[in-house]
């Protein structure tokens, strides 16, 4: 195993190295599920306080983008994979190339919720005191908004986040900057956008579909 | 025993069986600490003398456990644990099931003061009066922010939580005056927030009732500003309201005013009701409560006896939760207006 | 006795981590080396330490008397939230993990750094942000919400909540990229030869903690902004008046804040673990409970938090469920405090101010220990809810306990860290300060809370004040015994005696390498082939050998 540029000099080996990163990776997104698990629970609580106003605020989502968006999502992931892969066999200009795809679904996402969210705005439908959709009795329509606007929001800086890491491997990537022997960074930036995708599995359900 | 343990601990004199229970538990406990203190301690101390070191280069053996010290070291203590948890958890099972046909008395915090509602409309500020030896159920809670009600002398403590409703009770068996706190931080003048108990012989506490009550009657003849709910919005409304509906309530009262099966909820708080008994009482907490719970006491003129009782098929938080929603059902006419924000004022220092 | 004179002179490694690569300010902020990161969270730590014992201070001159004494009642909420935000958030939470747990973790497992050294020294820079941030809040009006921000009071309260809410929750970010290291660390980095079972149990207890940082921190994170989000824009997640539960912020909350009673406490035991064997001179008795009741306390600690809402109006079934929980909790500890004591037994035990704050730590353990059971008897809670049986308590555990480990760790690891020894003298005089005025602030108080007096209370009546004045008559001695420590530190800085690789006599793996260590903590790698509290094979060379000397002597 020959010294390699990117062992960092208290490592013994870039094997030693990458188990590491990836166990620090895997901690960090633990972290990351329970920052969301909070939320997924003060949503939980008042679906359960407010069952008949968020039933009735989840139904007026448009159901349809959010669907759309998980596909969008979901193939994005699919494109990350591919991109380890790629990175594996040492093409990592074909890396960079699925990278900026999966980007690019990122932003139709993005461009998705942003219509979504401009909808809300014209219709009123805030979280607390901004609230003024009159169509659902009680507290239970502008807290509903509150935890949707919260959690996909979250999601959304996340998506943003990850639309930035993959960006930024996905240069490197294509400068030459990782081969088939060294692409830590490739694999860890892959696992962060598979959990975005994976909170929004959790997200689009627990808000759209239920 | 009792009485030389309460005043070594300094424990406030016990006002009932509740606090002499309490107060037992804490003299085992603490007995028990102390002598397992002084067990541990002895030992270690003489562990430490025995074995100081005597030379620099003084050698240890290895010493290593057997697996029944482990066992020791966890059973033990477990033991006394559990058995500790297990009375402790049995006088709070107590403290959270009143018994049947305690008197209620509804308590509401407020920055900074404690308001108290008995049955048949009188209220007070800050003095609970309750008469001794006689369960008194509390139903607590809270107009702005967490307030908690508080007597040391009961060993008593309930959270006052804004839109909800909580409960303990106690029995007072010694007349006599004690301090109520607020135990939960509320602000400028939490610890301005006190108020008094006061433990009447029984005669005495049924006589004053009396006298309020027909001092509530003509206060409410004279201002016909009913009360206002606790808190325009909240959850407590929406569980009212829910379980009004669940309970079956909506299917005989209306909420708009038109008269039905039974009479409207519309403006139904405070209204005072004619009964088939010709008196005259207001619709407080208290008769709306009983009401729930025997219809058949105090029906009102011109509606037939029909109702089933609610007891046991509600619990007491819905019960209140029901209660704040019929507060808030009144003609837009007298509507209050959105629930204020917390108002600074500047207190005098004392 | 110790430290006495060495028959061959101890040494004052030339080269090593203060002054490798430079000395200049600008290579320590820049700095990627744990052992100097370290030495910037204690010194941090000490400074927050400070500020949050003058606001201590304030509070118990403010009760000295039953009414207004100094200062308004505003100023007071204000001053007594600060005193807990500062120290719960800038000195108990880093103060042993993030500073001796970075200086120490590497070396006792053999390696040359934490796994991501720039991520630690960004953790240090998120830690003075979070601090800046919070202080900034306070100087510019403070809040007066108390440290646990009840809603919905501190959604609206008029004072300045959100900068101190800003600034615990990137303090958070702090905590979790530390505690993420250490695991790490501890799992990639251990040197040939330090298996799992010969880890000194310091790293066991940190491990612990730090699960506990990464997995509670983000609820707390999350939760702080939600507050935060509420007070600045009333979206009423937890505000009653928009339908929001206060009570579930509560569950919340104590979702973090309870474990984080034991981030506080499990660096503690893990700093006390290594002072009782080192001044004892023997080995640990239960290696394996002691280390794995520490997994045990961050595993159980998660499901406790119940046990501070007994009196919220939950359901007796949550109540028993926490309460029987809590008592566990209460077992590892009691696992632990035997095995300390039985570690005593047939040792060489020796006087100095490490084992005396050991012996401090034991007292406020055990008592605060037995009274957190009591607690959590569910009745007696009721009680003692919010009055300052629970303000004792948890000064008697968490504070208590905390600051005696710290202190012991300050003066058991002053030699490794600086390469001097403190004044022993000294150090035991101010030992006697702190301990009893420990003792007199907080006794006093468990008689208070017995009688009911709520905490948080601006002015009380006149029949708690005695134990009032008492109380505040002990805080003053005990400000003397750190002012006292406070100075004999500082001049031991520079005119210390030189330490030496291994003053005590410690079999520890960080008195292996040379005080103070090198750039990469070990010159060359020792073979670790015993554990790291094993005592039996004692060579009967001093303890004061060269690091040369006490490599050679390792082959057990």
């Amino acid at each position: 195993m020959a010294s390699h540029a990117a062992l960092a000099h208290h490592f013994e080996s870039l094997e030693k190295q990458t188990q590491a990163q990836r166990l620090g990776m895997w901690l960090f997104l633990a972290s990351e599920i329970l920052l969301f698990t909070a939320l997924f629970a003060a949503y939980g609580v008042y679906r359960y306080l407010y069952a008949g106003a968020f039933a009735e605020a989840s139904r007026g989502l448009e159901t349809w983008m959010g669907g759309v968006n998980t596909f969008v999502l979901v193939t994005s992931s699919l494109t990350v994979a591919l991109g380890l892969d790629a990175a594996r066999q040492g093409r990592t200009r074909r890396t960079a190339t699925l990278f900026f795809l999966s980007i690019g679904m990122g932003l139709v996402f993005m461009g998705l919720k942003a219509v979504e969210y401009r909808h809300h705005v014209l219709h009123g439908e805030l979280p607390g005191r901004f609230y003024t959709a009159g169509h659902i009795a009680g507290s239970g329509g502008s807290l509903f908004f509150a935890l949707y606007f919260l959690i996909t929001g979250l999601h959304a800086v996340h998506v943003v986040v990850g639309m930035t890491v993959l960006g930024v491997i996905g240069v490197k990537s294509w400068r030459g900057a990782y081969s088939a022997e060294y692409h830590t960074p490739v694999e860890l930036a892959g696992l962060y956008w598979h959990l975005v995708d994976l909170i929004w599995i959790f997200v689009f359900p627990l808000i759209y579909l239920i | 025993m009792n009485e030389l343990l309460r005043r070594l601990l300094n424990l406030p004199e016990q006002a009932s069986q509740h606090a002499r229970d309490v107060d037992g538990l804490h003299y085992f406990v603490v007995l028990v600490t102390m002598g397992a203190g002084i067990a541990i301690f002895t030992t270690a101390f003489w562990f430490m003398v025995r074995y100081r070191r005597r030379s620099q280069d003084e050698k240890t053996p290895e010493v290593q456990p057997r697996h029944w010290h482990e066992a020791l070291f966890v059973g033990v203590p477990l033991a006394v644990f559990l058995l500790w948890f297990a009375i402790g958890f049995g006088q709070y099972v107590d403290l959270s099931q009143p018994p049947p046909g305690a008197m209620d008395v509804f308590v509401q915090g407020k920055k900074w003061m404690w308001k108290f509602a008995y049955p048949g409309g009188p209220s007070s500020l800050d003095v609970l009066r309750v008469p001794a030896g006689r369960p008194v159920r509390l139903l607590i809670t809270s107009r702005d922010v967490i307030h908690s009600f508080f007597v040391p002398g009961l060993r008593v403590k309930q959270d006052a939580l804004p839109g909800r409703y909580t409960q303990t009770w106690f029995n007072a068996d010694q007349p006599g005056r004690y301090q109520i706190f607020c135990a939960e931080y509320c602000g400028l003048s939490h610890s301005g927030m006190l108020g008094e108990l006061v433990v009447m012989p029984p005669a005495d506490f049924d006589a004053w009732l009396a006298e309020q009550r027909r001092g509530a009657a003509l206060a409410q003849d004279a201002a016909a500003t009913p009360g206002e709910p606790l808190m325009l919005g909240s959850s407590i409304l929406e569980q009212g309201r829910v379980v009004a509906a669940q309970q079956g309530c909506l299917k005989c009262h209306s909420v708009d005013g038109s008269r039905h099966i039974g009479p409207t909820f519309l403006d139904l708080y405070r209204r005072q009701e004619k009964l088939s008994t010709g008196e005259l009482v207001p619709a407080d907490e208290a008769y709306l409560t009983r009401s729930m719970m025997d219809p058949a006491a105090q029906v009102v003129a011109g509606y037939q006896n029909v109702m089933p009782s609610f007891q046991g098929r509600m619990t007491p938080p819905e019960v209140a939760a029901v209660l704040e929603y019929l507060k808030s059902l009144k003609t837009p006419a007298v509507q209050a207006g959105p629930s204020e924000g917390p108002v600074y004022e500047s207190t005098p220092s004392k | 006795m110790s430290p006495r004179p060495a028959s061959s002179a101890p040494v004052f490694a030339e080269r090593n981590y203060l002054n490798t690569p430079a000395t200049g300010l600008r290579s320590w902020l820049t700095t990627r080396d744990h052992k100097r990161i370290g030495v910037m969270f204690l010194v941090a730590a000490l400074i927050a330490f400070a500020i949050g014992g003058f606001f201590a201070l304030l509070i118990r001159l403010e009760l000295l008397t039953p009414g207004p004494t100094i200062m308004d009642a505003m100023s007071y909420n204000r001053i007594f939230t600060l005193h807990g935000v500062v120290m719960i958030f800038l000195f108990m939470i880093p103060a042993i993990p993030s500073g001796f747990g970075n200086f120490l973790v590497p070396i006792m497992v053999g390696a040359k750094d934490v796994a991501f050294p720039r991520l630690n020294l960004l953790s240090f820079y998120l830690y003075l942000l979070g601090a800046v941030i919070a202080l900034a809040g306070m100087v510019y009006g403070g809040a007066d919400t108390g440290w646990t921000f009840y809603t919905p009071y501190s959604t609206t309260t008029p004072t300045k909540v959100v900068p101190i809410l800003l600034g615990a929750f990137i303090l958070g970010f702090s905590s979790i990229l530390t505690g993420l290291n250490f695991i790490v660390t501890t799992h990639t980095l251990r040197a040939p030869g330090i298996t799992w079972n010969k880890l000194p149990l310091f790293v066991w207890s940190i491990y612990a903690t730090s699960v506990i940082q990464i997995l509670a921190t983000p609820v707390l994170g999350m939760t702080l902004l939600l507050v935060a989000i509420e007070h600045a824009f009333g979206w009423g997640i937890f505000d009653p008046a928009r339908g929001g539960d206060p009570v579930l912020f509560q569950h919340f909350f104590w979702f973090y804040s309870h474990p984080a009673v034991y981030i506080m406490i499990l660096p503690a035991m893990a700093v006390m673990s290594e002072v009782v064997c080192a001044f004892s001179r023997k080995n640990i008795f239960g290696y394996k409970a002691v280390a794995y009741s520490s997994l045990g306390i961050a595993f159980v600690g998660f499901f406790t938090w119940g046990h501070h809402l007994f009196t919220s109006g939950q359901s007796p079934y949550n109540a028993g469920v926490f309460g029987v929980l809590s008592m566990f909790v209460g077992i590892f500890t009691a696992i632990k405090v035997f095995n300390w004591v039985a570690t005593m037994y047939r040792g060489s035990i020796s006087f100095t101010t490490p084992f005396i704050y050991f012996v401090g730590f034991l007292f406020f353990l055990f008592f605060g220990g037995m009274t957190g059971v009591a607690l959590a008897t569910v009745s007696l809670d009721i009680h003692w809810q919010d009055t300052y049986f629970v303000v004792a308590h948890f000064h008697f555990i968490m504070v208590g306990s905390t600051m005696m480990a710290f202190l012991a760790a300050l003066h058991y690891w002053w030699p490794k860290i600086t390469g001097r020894m403190y004044n022993e003298r000294w150090g035991l005089v101010a030992a006697v300060f702190v301990i009893l005025g420990f003792v007199f602030t907080f006794l006093p108080q468990f008689l208070l809370g017995n009688e009911g007096m709520p905490r948080r209370y601006y002015s009380y009546p006149e029949r708690y004040w005695a134990l009032n004045v008492a109380s505040t008559a002990g805080a003053s001695v005990l400000a003397l015994g750190f002012m006292i420590v406070l100075a004999y530190i500082l001049v031991a800085l520079k005119h210390g005696a030189v330490a030496g690789a291994d003053p005590w006599g410690s079999r520890g793996y960080e008195w292996l390498t040379a005080s103070p260590p090198p750039l990469e903590n070990f010159d060359e790698l020792p073979a670790f082939e015993r554990g790291p509290h094993e005592y039996h094979d004692l060579p009967a060379a001093s303890p004061q050998a060269p690091p040369g000397a006490a490599r050679g002597a390792s082959h057990g």
